[in-house]
């Protein structure tokens, strides 16, 4: 399928409309993230940080415009209800599973169109940019939502970093593959590893989210540590979980629920209350509500519509 | 001695509803913003789906009633069926109120939308309406209106309600099927005891007139 028309400029080269359009904003926040690097940077020197565990405070995290203002749903609840099909298919169950879950060494291997092909440790991943809360809203396709105070930074960061050649169309996302770690790996319930899929725009726009932390601190080994993705306008689903992989691809990857399911997950898999293939998805419950709401279209990030324009939504769900 | 068995039986049955309620109102049941916590991060889907798991289980209780009190050779288990049985239409009450309160809000548009657009759903209230005349007709009035076999071939319904509760517990799973197979291989072993009674007998007469005629000519 193609998606767009071959030209000369780079795919990576083209700057993101809304990006565009607020560029002022944009500089602005550049200027403060690049102090605080700078101050980090001091920090680095005078302290160098060992081996990160879940749990341990994450410095230097700047604000996010990003950010909404909603409830941030309990720390217990989202560490405490995963859907973790590594561990178990039981939302209670990865919190206690994953304990043990190993995520020092961890390293991650670039590859495929890009001309910096790289195997990166973890930790210098995370020290690409500075890190950032986004407070995100986060909406399962089961049909219920959580906010979350994500930390990390735009995945166009290490998009950039790695320079995708003009012919990647499209960024795979694979999980790691451990049977050892993973009980849940032993059974063919999905075709392990897990992998998923971004079209090279919607990787390199900014609300994609490269995610190392939640609620300040280094991500809980149940919520996808050591690194994962956070993708707020589509199904959770979209976002792999401990990532080993980030491969740049001329074809749409062959994403894990999409084969397990065609009919009912597609590739894109944008939150849309008129699309409902499995569950009804007109409304959803926020955890800790009782009374469900209306789900909102791109799960209300209404600034990515623009990389939908002239796109049946409800053909390509 | 019976009937202090059946009011055991009947508490027991209620232990599920009970574990829930525990759960949901937690030590301090005034305090209303403890409601739910004991239940996880979301108390309603937890809600839902023990009600529905008990009311599939109920199902499969009630139906081996029969094949037990024969094999076991314990005809007194039949006093027991009835009151199972209305408890898997009891919890099947529960199941469905927590569907059209909790997830629909009472609102009829969605719930028909609901029954016709997603097959799981469609599939699960077709299984919970057969179960309605079941409970209606449970009574010895009742038996005795309609005579033993009308009543008897009425209250075969319980094989299609359980087939297709266990068929909108296999659609509405994700991934992981095992729980569903699990319930559908005993529903399986359930009816195909009875395929065996009700067969059993008529091969067996085929069998004793099968030879006999052959045997006619070589008699002459």
């Amino acid at each position: 399928m193609l998606i767009k028309k071959a030209d000369d400029i780079h795919s990576s080269e083209i700057t993101p409309k809304d990006l565009y359009l607020n560029r002022r904003k944009f500089l602005a926040g550049a200027a403060m993230a690049g102090a605080a690097a700078a101050g980090l940077g001091l920090n680095e020197l005078l302290a160098p940080s060992s081996t990160v565990q879940a749990g341990e405070k994450i410095n230097g995290i700047q604000k996010s415009p990003f950010s909404t203002t909603e409830r941030v749903t309990p720390y217990n609840d989202v560490t405490h209800y995963n859907n973790y099909y590594e561990f178990s298919t039981e939302k209670e169950e990865p919190a206690d599973l994953a304990k043990n879950f190993k995520t020092r060494p961890w390293t991650v291997t670039i590859d495929g169109d890009v001309s910096k092909k790289q195997v990166q440790d973890v930790d210098s991943i995370m020290k690409f940019a500075t890190p950032e809360e986004r407070i995100y809203r986060h909406r399962c396709v089961e049909g219920w939502s959580i906010v979350v105070p994500w930390v990390g930074f735009s995945l166009s960061e290490l998009i950039k970093r790695a320079q995708p050649l003009g012919k990647a169309k499209f960024v795979e996302f694979t999980t790691l593959y451990d049977l050892k770690q993973y009980p849940g790996q032993q059974r063919q319930i999905l075709q392990w590893p897990y992998v998923e899929g971004l079209r090279m725009d919607e990787a390199m726009h900014p609300l994609a989210l490269l995610c190392f932390g939640m609620y300040g601190e280094v991500l809980p080994n149940q919520d996808g540590a050591p690194l994962r993705m956070v993708v707020p306008w589509k199904y959770g689903f979209k976002s792999a979980k401990a990532i080993v992989r980030i491969r740049f691809t001329d074809k749409q990857p062959n994403t894990t629920w999409n084969l397990a399911n065609p009919p009912a997950y597609g590739f894109y898999s944008n939150v849309n209350p008129n699309v409902s293939t499995y569950h009804s998805q007109s409304t959803e419950r926020r955890l800790g509500e009782f009374l469900k709401r209306p789900t909102l279209m791109f799960n209300g990030y209404d600034q990515v519509a623009g990389l939908y324009s002239g796109m049946d939504l409800k053909k390509n769900y | 001695m019976i009937r202090w068995i059946k009011v055991v039986v009947f508490i027991a049955c209620l232990a599920p509803l009970a574990w829930l309620m525990w759960r949901f109102f937690g030590a301090t049941p005034r305090d209303m913003s403890t409601w739910g916590v004991g239940l996880g991060a979301n108390p309603i889907e937890k809600i839902t789906h023990a009600t529905g798991d008990w009311t599939i289980r109920f199902l499969l209780i009630t139906l081996s009633i029969t094949p037990l009190r024969k094999l076991l050779s314990v005809p007194a288990l039949i006093k027991f069926r009835r009151m199972l049985g209305l408890f898997a239409f009891f919890y099947a009450c529960l199941h469905f109120t927590t569907y059209i309160w909790l997830d629909k809000f009472f609102s009829l548009h969605e719930m028909l939308l609901d029954i016709a657009k997603r097959k799981f759903i469609t599939v699960g209230f077709t299984a919970f309406v057969l179960l309605i005349p079941l409970a209606l007709t449970s009574t010895a009035g009742w038996i005795r209106r309609l005579g033993g076999k009308r009543w008897q071939a009425l209250h075969r319904l319980i094989y299609v309600s359980a087939i297709l509760g266990v068929i909108h517990y296999l659609w509405l799973v994700k991934a992981d099927i095992r729980k569903p197979l699990m319930d559908g291989a005993i529903l399986a072993v359930l009816l195909l005891y009875r395929v065996v009674v009700w067969i059993g007998p008529i091969l067996k007469k085929r069998r004793q007139t099968l030879p006999s005629r052959q045997a006619e000519p070589a008699a002459e």
